[in-house]
């Protein structure tokens, strides 16, 4: 008070109008992250509410009875027949074999572009991102009738093999740039010190590569748990094998219009994958960063 | 997680030890091979360019292939011999009025999502560059949050926001006064039973699902801009508007160029949200060019040499878009 009292009055209104700028912006990204919530918040409050609320001409925005009922329904397994367990054991077993066996196949791959300058290096770079680009519904019909031939359809194996395949361009892109960032001096170091290039490699690059490795295997980890087109084809018929995006998809063609147990179902999809971003996100805001502008 | 990996370098693995003795001298025979031809990053490149051929390359070379043939229904079951059928298949999309429409939807679909999101993520980039650090690092992990639920769990999420029994965006249309559009026309308003309604929600999802990345991207290229820069142009008496277009875009184009390819070529296909919204592959006339091929391939009976010819087309139109961003992202220092 005393600062503001003896200084002048143009220096206060400066002040006062910055502070008032300064509270506007806040205000402003409330709103947006209150906007940006409200479809998560709305899906998790519907999902507590017994029929009677959800379906109401004036939707209040919690639950005043809440209810498990709805996730009892869907872990109970009152579509499928089985129960959510199920499904998510599906997903996890997908998406954790793709995104090792992806990460692993990129980080060579990264390692020779980030390293070594030869020839093909550059073509190499852009059919990455070209494959990167090529259409999905395009592909699935092809792949569909290769792993028909093969009896890969109707199993996780098939859609193991496809995750990791379009995991790769965008993971060898983020950790090429990763690699990149490591000092080559710290290599060269070590190989005076008489380390072989495979010593180098785990005791030097590796370590020092590995958050980049975290931040682009969650990419690769959101990519497989949330893919749709690839499991919606091949995994048609044996509901057992279900993983969950389809899960949610087929409740949600099967239930009618019970929309507490669709938002129950979605919320058990969804919320492991936010609350994981959760945990990573520092990290992988970097990887966001890096993947997509030059770091 | 993070920590144990960063934390405990090294003891994953023993130095190699010496090569076995049923081999002798192999090993050291194949090493001193690899060096002497610079085999080692073609080796490392392996793994992932095989892959990337067998299960990416392969199958697009394929779709060429069925594209000029009669693959269908009496194909699959061995009724009658697969034949090449020329550029029959071509000839008749281009006589057929759903490809036509299914394209016109695409495009226009596109060109509305893209810019949209695109404003959306440009505003809440800036907005994120002028919040305090406490209040960015809220607002952007929020943000982060839409951008990784799944499309699946945002698109039956929004059909729920908007159903006409129970939903909260008839209800709230319903209560708006009548000079903002609302009114009691707006209750029990089904968005999903023809195409401009259907894809006007898909576009909310889009943007939803999409902003965030461009806003984490735009903020990221904000940074890389000197403040003496923003502070200079202030002093000269320019307002946000004019400071944004003669400083904040020229030195951003390159990022802003990627980001709008980037978008087109996400929006221009985008599948899974518009065949939650339509509910599956139900109503025809709200099909796109993705959602029309895929449409022709797996609803019976399949004919997938013509919707090979079909996502073949589509695969070209993203290709077209596609040497755009490579160029710019060349353009960009992004291959050095």
């Amino acid at each position: 008070m005393t600062t503001l009292s003896t200084s002048s009055p143009v220096r206060r209104r400066r002040l006062l109008s910055r502070r008032a700028r300064r509270a506007g912006l806040n205000l402003l990204g409330l709103l947006v992250a209150l906007i940006t919530l409200f479809p998560i918040f709305w899906m998790v409050s519907t999902a507590f509410k017994p029929a009677t609320e959800w379906y109401s001409l004036t939707p209040h925005p919690l639950p005043s009875h809440p209810t498990l009922g709805n996730f009892r329904a869907v872990i109970n397994g009152s579509v499928i027949g089985l129960p959510y367990w199920n499904f998510l054991k599906n997903s996890l077993f997908v998406t954790v074999v793709s995104v090792v066996a992806s990460s692993l196949i990129a980080l060579l791959a990264a390692v020779a572009l980030a390293r070594f300058r030869f020839r093909f290096r550059t073509s190499y770079l852009i059919m990455l991102l070209i494959v990167q680009m090529l259409p999905q519904q395009a592909l699935v019909i092809a792949l569909f009738i290769d792993f028909r031939s093969l009896n890969l359809l109707d199993s996780l194996v098939g859609l193991i093999l496809v995750y990791t395949a379009f995991a790769l361009p965008v993971t060898i892109w983020m950790l090429r740039n990763f690699v990149a960032a490591v000092p080559r001096e710290l290599e060269e170091a070590a190989a005076i010190d008489g380390a072989g290039p495979m010593r180098a490699f785990w005791r030097i690059l590796l370590p020092l590569v590995a958050p980049g490795l975290v931040a682009t295997s969650v990419f690769a980890f959101i990519f497989a748990y949330n893919e749709f087109i690839f499991a919606l084809t091949f995994l048609g018929t044996d509901t057992a094998k279900f993983t969950l995006p389809i899960y949610v998809q087929y409740f949600y063609g099967r239930t009618g219009a019970n929309w507490g147990a669709i938002m129950a179902a979605s919320t058990l999809f969804t919320i492991p994958v936010l609350a994981f971003f959760l945990l990573v996100q520092r990290r992988l805001r970097a990887g966001l960063v890096a993947g997509a502008v030059k770091g | 997680m993070v920590r144990t990996i960063s934390g405990q370098p090294g003891h994953l693995r023993a130095p190699a030890g010496p090569p076995p003795r049923s081999l002798p001298g192999f090993r050291q025979r194949a090493a001193a091979f690899v060096r002497r031809h610079r085999l080692v990053p073609y080796l490392l490149l392996l793994p992932s360019a095989a892959v990337i051929a067998v299960l990416v390359l392969w199958p697009t070379v394929q779709i060429a292939e069925f594209s000029f043939q009669n693959y269908g229904l009496q194909q699959e079951i061995g009724a009658a011999p697969t034949q090449w059928v020329g550029l029959g298949n071509y000839a008749h999309i281009l006589h057929d009025p759903e490809f036509w429409l299914s394209l016109r939807l695409s495009v226009l679909s596109a060109a509305v999502m893209v810019p949209l999101t695109l404003i959306v993520g440009t505003l809440v980039g800036l907005l994120l560059s002028q919040l305090g650090r406490r209040m960015a690092a809220f607002v952007s992990s929020v943000s982060v949050l839409a951008w990784a639920t799944p499309a699946v769990s945002a698109s039956v999420i929004f059909v729920w926001l908007a159903t006409p029994d129970g939903g909260v965006v008839d209800w709230f249309l319903a209560k708006l006064p009548s000079w903002l559009g609302g009114g009691a026309h707006w209750a029990g308003f089904s968005w999903t039973n023809s195409a401009l309604p259907a894809y006007t929600l898909a576009t909310a999802v889009v943007v939803w699902l999409g902003f965030p990345f461009i806003a984490v991207t735009v903020l990221a290229g904000l940074r890389t801009i000197p403040t003496e820069l923003f502070e200079s142009a202030r002093v000269d008496g320019g307002g946000p508007w004019r400071i944004f277009w003669r400083v904040t875009y020229p030195l951003m184009r390159p990022i802003f160029q990627v980001l709008f390819l980037l978008s087109v070529i996400w929006d221009f296909g985008v599948f899974t949200q518009v065949f939650i919204i339509i509910g599956e592959l139900g109503q025809r006339d709200e099909y796109n060019l993705g959602i029309y091929e895929y449409s022709t391939a797996f609803t019976l009976p399949p004919a997938y040499g013509m919707a090979s010819a079909l996502a073949f087309i589509l695969t070209i139109i993203m290709l077209i878009i596609t040497v755009g961003y490579v160029r710019a992202s060349v353009r960009e220092g992004a291959l050095r």
